[in-house]
């Protein structure tokens, strides 16, 4: 067992491990990208496109995923290989903790709310 | 000057927040001025102040600021401690028509504070402290990933536990229990600056402890010496690893549903209030989402000192230590399936306590292997007893019994029964106590001979492990009986008289302990006395098998003259089984961060402007976050961050080395 000298622990700072490129043309796709992205759930609100509210909400909130994905590929720069895999493998902890946390806590306060609170028909009782 | 006058200055501070008609209060701030006064003046006559600002408290290295963490945590042990002897001589005396010593104001507070410092300043500081000293040594590293960060992280823990400490003698501590449920502690039944302490004390705290996790996550990713791949980490590098990530998914968490609760505290919002469509319960599921991972963050990393030091005093390798692995990312992520199991009576129904019966039960299934692996390491190894050792053992029979009474709270029908009485409070001290403190205890006996360059007295340490294990049992079995019988939790005084010889043997319990936490004081003492004796001048004590005890004991400034190179788990032991040579020229000047004062400013201000927030005085605040912006934006102008220690002064450290090594021999 021998140790290195500094020019072999210099040897570790691979500049370029994974980094994925920032260019302008990925900026500029991930920008027009973003701006469609956004352009279409205001038309459908303002317009009233869809027949129901809660139809347009949930079109909306499938655009915001979508924009999300669009704002960690082209300005986050993430990839499976960025950071020797690191940022996916945090990104996947992150999303598994998420889904954990607001599942858990709808599915919880639900049963709570329904097993625990006052009737509210009983303030109309008096 | 007139009222308003006095209350734009003062907010609601005034001299009737002083507790001058509570005896106990005032004795105990005299005996504390006292001991500050003697410490103040001793430190200046020494001329002292100067050596600790620029050694101490500006420090960026680990190392010492690993060394703060532990003195932080032992001191603020003292306290919590004081406030755990209180409760039970209050509870031991509280029969047959007495009301016992401690008025219900002052009761409410105190069990309020013990719970809070014990978690959060005292066993969080200890596992900081641990794993700030050694994790870097451990992997290879000069220092942690962000060094000013991490004496930033230090001194926001510091503040946090300053404005604890403040409760007791300017105005009063939260009177709710550690964990504040509100209504409770919402500001129509908890008006006073009580529920503000705890909040401010915690946020406070809490971005020290969010931002040393991230620091350490950093680390450990990214500062590992060559050839040290993910599954050639030393386990209590690993469990670091977990914890911090713990830390870093959960603690949001926490400063969340307490910003929550401030919103309903001061501006009016219906968070968690009964009505205006608030939900109470909301809080109580919020706080244990955070609250159940907390308590893997303090016994993961105490899991990690048990298989250093078993591997290292068994003189084997340590067995299983890729189950070992798995099992701790799996607690990982399991802990964060079982919050609910800390509310199950609050009325979810079958189906919602059924699963997070089942994920709890599940938990035991990766815990049960670890122990399995530290008896196989045991098994045909020659075992040397020293005190980590003891404490090990120590932990193994103590925490298997509290793991057995927490899959018995596991079962939701038998939690019906139980919740709520002293039988969980006996289970919850017999795991954090049998497991994170044993843990620490074990630590601090392994590695001060690391940090400081002598081994601790074993004498005192003896004396203090049997008062301690026997005055644990002591203390706690008499409460699972107490429990079983249907007493509760927090109460203060006792109807039943057949009750009252349960809680006499339980503070004779606690009486042990305190011999032990004396006798343990004494041991430092002791040690630093004989120190010339209990010296080792190898840097290799225990004849271990990880990277921290290649280096000199204590380590110089840069850890390491040349990055160590790995080839095999156990990297020290490797590099002695293959006739390692230690490099004796071709030394080079080392690239080191600088030390800056500017962790320990921010930190005050941030302190300041909790204390102008709990007492309501704006101005306070106002100009406190003001400047902690200023000082915060201008560290940035700060391009001093870093030197060299030239290659002369490696030489002559690493000189000075080879010649006690040559003593020695």
């Amino acid at each position: 067992m021998n140790t290195d000298t500094h020019a072999v622990h210099a040897g570790d700072h691979h500049h370029g491990d994974g980094h994925a490129h920032s260019t302008f043309s990925g900026y500029m796709l991930g920008f027009v990208l973003s701006v469609v992205l956004t352009a279409i759930p205001f038309w459908l609100v303002m317009s009233g496109a869809l027949p129901s509210k809660q139809i347009t909400a949930l079109v909306i909130m499938a655009f915001a995923v979508v924009q999300i994905v669009v704002h960690m590929i082209y300005f986050l720069h993430m990839s499976p290989k960025s950071e020797n895999g690191w940022s996916m493998m945090a990104l996947i902890f992150t999303i598994v903790m998420v889904v954990i946390a607001l599942s858990g806590s709808l599915w919880v306060m639900n049963h709570l709310n329904s097993n625990m609170m006052p009737i509210h028909e009983m303030t109309g009782m008096k | 000057m007139s009222p308003d006058l006095l209350k734009l200055i003062f907010g609601r501070l005034g001299i009737d927040s002083l507790p001058l008609h509570e005896p106990i209060l005032v004795g105990t701030f005299i005996m504390v001025a006292l001991g500050g006064i003697t410490l103040f003046a001793g430190v200046t006559y020494f001329r002292l102040w100067g050596y600790l600002w620029r050694e101490w408290f500006t420090t960026v290295d680990h190392k010492r600021i690993g060394i703060m963490y532990m003195i932080l945590g032992i001191v603020m042990l003292l306290r919590g401690f004081a406030d755990a002897l209180m409760m039970r001589a209050q509870q031991a005396l509280a029969f047959n028509g007495s009301e016992g010593f401690l008025p219900a104001h002052h009761y409410d507070q105190v069990f309020t504070a013990h719970g809070v410092i014990m978690i959060f300043f005292v066993a969080m500081p200890l596992v900081t402290g641990l794993m700030n000293y050694v994790v870097p040594l451990q992997i290879g590293a000069r220092d942690v990933s962000f060094p000013f960060l991490n004496n930033f992280s230090f001194w926001m823990t510091v503040g946090g536990a300053v404005l604890v400490m403040a409760s007791l003698f300017i105005g009063e501590f939260a009177r709710t229990g550690w964990l504040a449920y509100p209504p409770l502690s919402n500001i129509g039944y908890s008006p006073d600056v009580g529920v503000d302490y705890y909040i401010w004390a915690l946020q406070v705290a809490g971005v020290g402890t969010t931002l040393s996790g991230i620091n350490l996550i950093c680390t450990i990713v990214k500062l590992r010496c060559p050839g040290m791949t993910m599954m050639k980490m030393p386990v209590f590098t690993w469990t670091s690893l977990c914890t911090n990530i713990l830390i870093v998914a959960s603690f949001p968490v926490l400063t969340v549903v307490l910003a929550l609760l401030s919103l309903d505290r001061y501006v009016g919002t219906n968070f968690f209030t009964n009505d205006f469509g608030g939900s109470p319960m909301m809080y109580v599921n919020l706080i244990w989402i955070w609250g159940h991972p907390e308590v893997y963050i303090l016994v993961l990393p105490a899991f990690g000192i048990f298989s250093e030091v078993t591997s290292t005093f068994s003189g084997k390798r340590l067995f299983g230590y890729t189950s070992m692995v798995y099992a701790t990312v799996v607690i990982t992520i399991l802990s964060y399936l079982v919050w609910l199991h800390h509310f199950f009576t609050m009325g979810s129904g079958a189906s919602v306590n059924s699963f997070f019966g089942i994920t709890t039960m599940i938990i035991s299934i990766p815990t049960g292997a670890k122990m399995f692996n530290w008896l196989f390491t045991m098994y045909r190894g020659r075992i040397r007893y020293e005190l980590p050792m003891l404490w090990t053992i120590a932990f193994m029979l103590t925490f298997v019994i509290g793991g057995m009474t927490g899959v018995l709270l596991a079962v939701p029908p038998a939690d019906f029964v139980l919740h709520n009485s002293l039988f969980l409070i006996a289970h919850f001290h017999n795991v954090i106590i049998g497991g994170v403190v044993f843990g620490a205890f074990a630590g601090i006996n392994y590695w001060f001979p690391k940090a400081f360059g002598f081994k601790l007295d074993p004498f005192w340490g003896k004396l203090s492990f049997w008062f301690w294990v026997t005055g644990f049992y002591m203390a706690f079995m008499p409460l699972y009986v107490l429990g079983l019988m249907g007493v509760t939790r927090r109460l203060r005084v006792f109807d039943d008289p057949s009750l009252q010889i349960w809680f006499v043997i339980a503070a004779i319990g606690a009486g042990l302990v305190f011999l032990g936490i004396l006798s343990m004081l004494m041991q430092f003492a002791v040690s630093f006395l004989k120190r010339e004796q209990l010296k080792d001048v190898t840097g290799d004590p225990w004849d271990a098998r990880t990277l921290e005890w290649a280096t000199s004991s204590p380590p110089p400034d840069y850890n390491f003259a040349f990055t160590p190179v790995v080839h095999d788990n156990d990297a020290w032991w490797d590099m002695k089984k293959r006739g390692y040579q230690r490099p004796l020229v071709g030394f080079k000047s080392i690239h080191m961060p600088r030390s800056t004062g500017t962790g320990i400013i921010l930190a005050g201000f941030a302190t300041a402007m909790g204390f102008g927030l709990i007492w309501y005085i704006w101005w306070l605040a106002a100009l406190s976050f003001i400047a902690l912006l200023a000082v915060g934006i201008g560290h940035t102008f700060n391009y001093h961050r870093d030197f060299d220690i030239p290659a002369d002064d490696v030489i002559r450290t690493e000189d000075a080395r080879t010649k006690l090594l040559a003593g020695a021999k």
